[in-house]
């Protein structure tokens, strides 16, 4: 039951925020900060509660460590299916405090109607929790689809109006369209999949564990998988499929931004080991040359175009598509050893790029621009903020000691096995991304001032919001284990299936 | 088959004859706006109960009628639909200068005529109904005479209905000649036995270009927005919902009833129309800034969906058809409900262009949260009715492996979502200091806000839980008569 909690939480502090505009701005904040406060304290109190080190190898129906049931349309065979893993709670949690940052960092941005901005911000993370909880697939693309529309708003509604004659409700429709098309793609193959079961057993299920036992002919299960890949790639982004996500993060206002970048891209990721790799094994493996391919494609493009950005916001964005880069590369190596450092490296992008995105939005409260050439010498200027921006910069470069350096090594450790090559460029981007960290550090940072004022420091929200920021990338960088042996046994478990031939999985149950 | 069961079927549509009768005699005597619109209601809703209540005693078919679960279903959703627009005429005539009456009048005929024809088994039954619901239209639709525009809309209907009428009437005439059948499983026997010759095949065409004139299925949808556009409110819904509902029931039950429908030439027709239909409606709706001819053309699009339905007739079809008409009904409803409560506080042409609906939700959050929940349910969002459709649809089109269909219904929804979005977001733009336009203060309270509240409500409870609606599509999808 508990699992349903999580999901209800946000949306009910959705509509008790809207409400409670009339009570005065304070008041509006504080129950939407409450709400995230509490999703995120449920997550760590069930991480303390819960065993996760379960035996999943022995093929029994154990592998969840919560799990949920309640019948929805009979008809189908879709029912209410949650379940919680190590995976799953280690997404929820860092949903939890991104919400919780979100709220914080919209403080002062947002002054318009924020009853009604807090009730799309919160039924977005709503729409995450369902995301990362639901297996069955009806379910889960049900709350997939439902996540686009609060964001639309939040872009449409909040966003700024951008440079070169991008609207925001132009980049908000973009985005829309991106995902809720190639997310149609997604429900056309979870339909095949099903009438494919249907074909043999004569039972509607969309069941998550029925599914996975249904046996496909090779070319059909490599089409099916091609509809999931791509409601999937169109998320994370993987270059071509990119096209929405730098408009739709200059013109989002910061919140919207973090959520984009911290939780909204990892349902891609999450969607990929989760769905994609365990229910189409073999077809994944045929394609997996083809995605390290785009992931490695996707390492240089990013690199490449955000050395020419202007925009700030967009310059962070591209960064993102080289890091998504890494992600995709980890995931479909399949080994053990990668999908776990793709854990962390999720985890560490989630944190890093929202503390660059939230000190944009700052940047932009005190300079009123987004534009880099306006900004430069700002490291006297501005309190402690520089310090924060040059740490950040540094995280998502991979200097060591930071969670993104124990990722992305533990990503291209475990993928080198596998594809020597592969891991070879990656390693080639990696210089790419010290130039564009140092280009960004040192344009917004160093060189001549625009002006001599000194700019308004850091407050107390601002500097802690910051701050615990950095000492959870530090930490996770320095001990990284407790997250590593939370995530073990579902990785385990998504490893084993992707490594398994067909042929010998009765065996292996 | 005893008389009394068979009086159980017939009585929905003797209650609203006989309703119109009374309403007509009630205008002879005396007018009053609220007594006639009383009668109406009350007659439509105890219509609406008996059609329920027949549903003990289907399937019955007489030799021009048949009661089965497709003429239920459509009955329900044809009495509902007119239910609604009765309800919400009244806040829209309640400030016109002008007989106001016969309008409720001419609604009953038309809610008459869409029951007939949706139960119609025989080519007489199929032309008297399909009149009986056209001809009441053209006053309908240019019941505000004094507006250009609606008198142009009627005058448009007219002419073009008539045009398809005779067609419909010269397709029938060849068909008769070719197969001497008027009943119509009889007729399509007939026509796949004896082959159907070139008379058959120009006949059936041509019955199939008067029908798809009414569902305004590419390429015969030409008059949709203008008449959309023209004619007043209440009339427009009455056109998009009930009148379409009734004719998508007779052809889903030809279809479902004669395989031979399904001969090679006449399906790939039908599969060519619902592509065109598809993308057309849904490429001439990207340029609107007028909302009622958005909702025309959104229309068109909808109906192409729906022809996937036709173009399968098997499996999952009648259930499909089922669950996918009720969804277009009422997000349909909920959305032209917003249009009309708008509209009816002042006089003149009705407020279709998108400027007046710009920043509705600083002013009337519920109103607009209904306009969005009826956009988002036409573009198939979960958690809205309209998911459950497509969903339906898809899942009809990947089962049947129409890929081409199923191809066509994404690009649509792709291309659909645009225009939706762009009304949702004009509703919560800022407001500017012009166009004002706005329902009543206390519009929820009255009948009308009730309704289209209603409508909304819906849209939402059976998205989120569609079991019921599931429950009543497939038990109508399980009685089909011949």
């Amino acid at each position: 039951m508990i699992l349903v909690w999580l999901i209800v939480i946000p949306f009910a502090g959705g509509l008790f925020c809207w409400q409670a505009e009339r009570l005065g701005d304070r008041a509006t904040r504080l129950i939407a900060l409450a709400t995230m406060l509490c999703e995120l304290l449920i997550a760590l109190w069930l991480w303390g509660q819960l065993d996760f080190q379960l035996p999943a190898l022995d093929g029994s129906d154990t592998q969840w460590a919560l799990e949920y049931r309640l019948p929805w349309i009979e008809r189908f065979g879709i029912d209410i299916h949650l379940a919680l893993d190590g995976l799953s709670l280690v997404l929820i949690a860092l949903t939890g405090f991104l919400g919780a940052l979100a709220v914080l960092c919209s403080w002062n941005e947002i002054v318009r109607r924020i009853g009604f901005f807090h009730l799309n911000l919160l039924w977005i993370l709503g729409g995450v929790v369902g995301v990362f909880l639901a297996i069955d697939l009806f379910l889960f693309f049900f709350f997939w689809e439902l996540m686009l529309v609060p964001m639309y708003f939040l872009i449409a509604l909040w966003g700024h109006s951008g440079s070169q004659g991008s609207t925001r409700i132009g980049a908000a429709t973009k985005f829309f369209i991106y995902t809720q098309a190639s997310g149609l793609l997604m429900l056309v193959a979870i339909l095949g999949l099903v009438f494919a079961h249907h074909a043999n057993t004569g039972d509607y299920s969309f069941s998550y564990a029925v599914l996975k036992e249904t046996p496909l002919s090779p070319t059909m299960a490599f089409t099916l998988m091609l509809g999931f890949f791509i409601a999937f790639a169109v998320k994370l982004p993987v270059i071509p499929l990119h096209g929405w996500l730098p408009n739709a993060h200059a013109q989002a206002p910061t919140a919207g931004s973090v959520d984009l970048a911290g939780i909204l891209l990892k349902t891609a990721a999450y969607g990929m080991m989760r769905f994609a790799l365990p229910l189409f094994p073999e077809a994944s493996q045929t394609f997996a040359p083809i995605a390290m391919g785009l992931g490695l494609l996707g390492i240089f493009y990013g690199a490449v175009l955000a050395c020419g950005q202007q925009d700030v916001k967009r310059f962070i964005a591209y960064t993102s598509i080289a890091h998504m880069g890494f992600v995709l590369i980890g995931i479909y190596a399949g080994t053990e050893l990668a999908l776990q450092g793709v854990i962390v490296l999720m985890v560490a992008h989630a944190f890093s790029a929202s503390g660059l995105f939230i000190l944009s939005g700052q940047i932009y409260e005190r300079l009123h621009t987004r534009n880099i050439s306006e900004m430069g010498g700002l490291w006297g200027r501005l309190g402690s903020l520089p310090g924060f921006w040059l740490f950040f910069i540094a995280a998502s470069l991979g200097i060591p000691a930071t969670a993104n350096f124990i990722g992305e090594f533990m990503v291209l450790f475990g993928t080198f096995p596998i594809a020597p090559w592969v891991v070879a460029g990656a390693s080639v981007g990696l210089v790419l991304a010290a130039v564009y960290s140092l280009m960004l550090m040192q344009r917004v940072l160093y060189g001549p001032t625009q002006d001599d004022t000194p700019l308004r420091g850091l407050d107390t929200r601002e500097f802690s919001m910051l701050l615990s920021i950095v000492v959870l990338l530090l930490l996770l960088g320095l001990y990284p284990q407790p997250l590593l042996d939370t995530t073990s046994a579902a990785m385990g478990e998504i490893h084993r299936l992707f490594d398994t031939p067909s042929q010998l999985l009765p065996e292996a149950r | 088959m005893q008389m009394p069961t068979l009086a159980f079927a017939y009585l929905p549509l003797i209650l609203v004859a006989a309703t119109a009768i009374t309403v007509m005699l009630g205008i002879a005597w005396r007018r009053d706006h609220r007594v006639t619109v009383a009668v109406t209601v009350l007659g439509l809703a105890l219509a609406l109960v008996a059609q329920v209540a027949a549903w003990q005693v289907i399937p019955l078919t007489t030799p021009l009628l048949a009661f089965d679960g497709l003429a239920m279903l459509g009955g329900v959703l044809i009495l509902a639909s007119t239910l609604a627009c009765a309800v919400l005429a009244h806040a829209y005539f309640e400030t016109f200068q002008g007989a106001r009456e016969e309008f409720y009048l001419l609604l009953l005929c038309a809610a008459a005529g869409g029951l007939a024809l949706a139960a119609s088994r025989h080519l007489a039954s199929l032309f008297l109904g399909l009149e009986l619901l056209s001809m009441p239209l053209y006053g309908m639709l240019a019941y505000a005479f004094h507006e250009r525009r609606s008198l142009e809309s009627g005058i448009k209907y007219l002419i073009l209905s008539a045009a398809a009428s005779a067609f419909l009437l010269f397709g029938m005439a060849l068909l008769y000649a070719q197969t001497g059948e008027l009943e119509l499983s009889a007729l399509m026997v007939s026509l796949t036995d004896g082959g159907a010759g070139a008379w058959g095949l120009a006949g059936a065409g041509m019955m199939l270009v008067g029908l798809g004139f009414k569902l305004s299925v590419v390429p015969f949808h030409l008059w949709t927005p203008d008449v959309y556009e023209g004619g007043p409110g209440p009339a427009a819904t009455f056109l998009a919902t009930a009148s379409k509902v009734a004719v998508f029931a007779v052809l889903l039950r030809l279809v479902l009833t004669a395989p031979a429908f399904q001969g090679e030439w006449l399906n790939t027709v039908l599969w060519v129309l619902a592509l065109a239909s598809m993308l057309v409606g849904n490429l001439l709706a990207l340029t609107q800034s007028n909302l009622k001819r958005l909702l025309g053309y959104s229309s068109v699009a909808h109906f192409g969906y729906m022809l996937l339905v036709l173009v399968v007739a098997d499996g999952l079809a009648a259930e499909a058809g089922g669950v996918y008409l009720i969804t277009y009904v009422l997000a349909t409803l909920a959305a032209f409900g917003v249009v009309i409560l708008v509209s009816s506080a002042t006089d003149g042409e009705d407020a279709g262009g998108l400027h007046y609906y710009r920043g509705l939700f600083w002013r009337r959050p519920f109103l607009t949260a209904v306009m969005t929940v009826a956009m988002l349910s036409l573009a198939g969002i979960p958690a809205t009715v309209g998911f459950i459709g497509k969903f339906y649809l898809i899942a009809l089109g990947v089962e049947a492996e129409r890929w081409w269909l199923v191809a066509g219904i994404i690009a649509g929804s792709a291309i659909g979502l645009y225009y939706y979005l762009r009304v949702i977001v004009t509703l919560f733009l800022a407001e500017p200091g012009m166009h004002r336009r706005d329902a009543s203060p206390d519009w929820a309270v009255r009948a009308g806000g009730l309704v289209v509240l209603g409508a909304a409500v819906l849209v939402i409870a059976l998205g989120l839980y569609p079991a019921p609606m599931i429950a009543l599509a497939n038990a109508a999808g399980g009685i089909i008569a011949p």
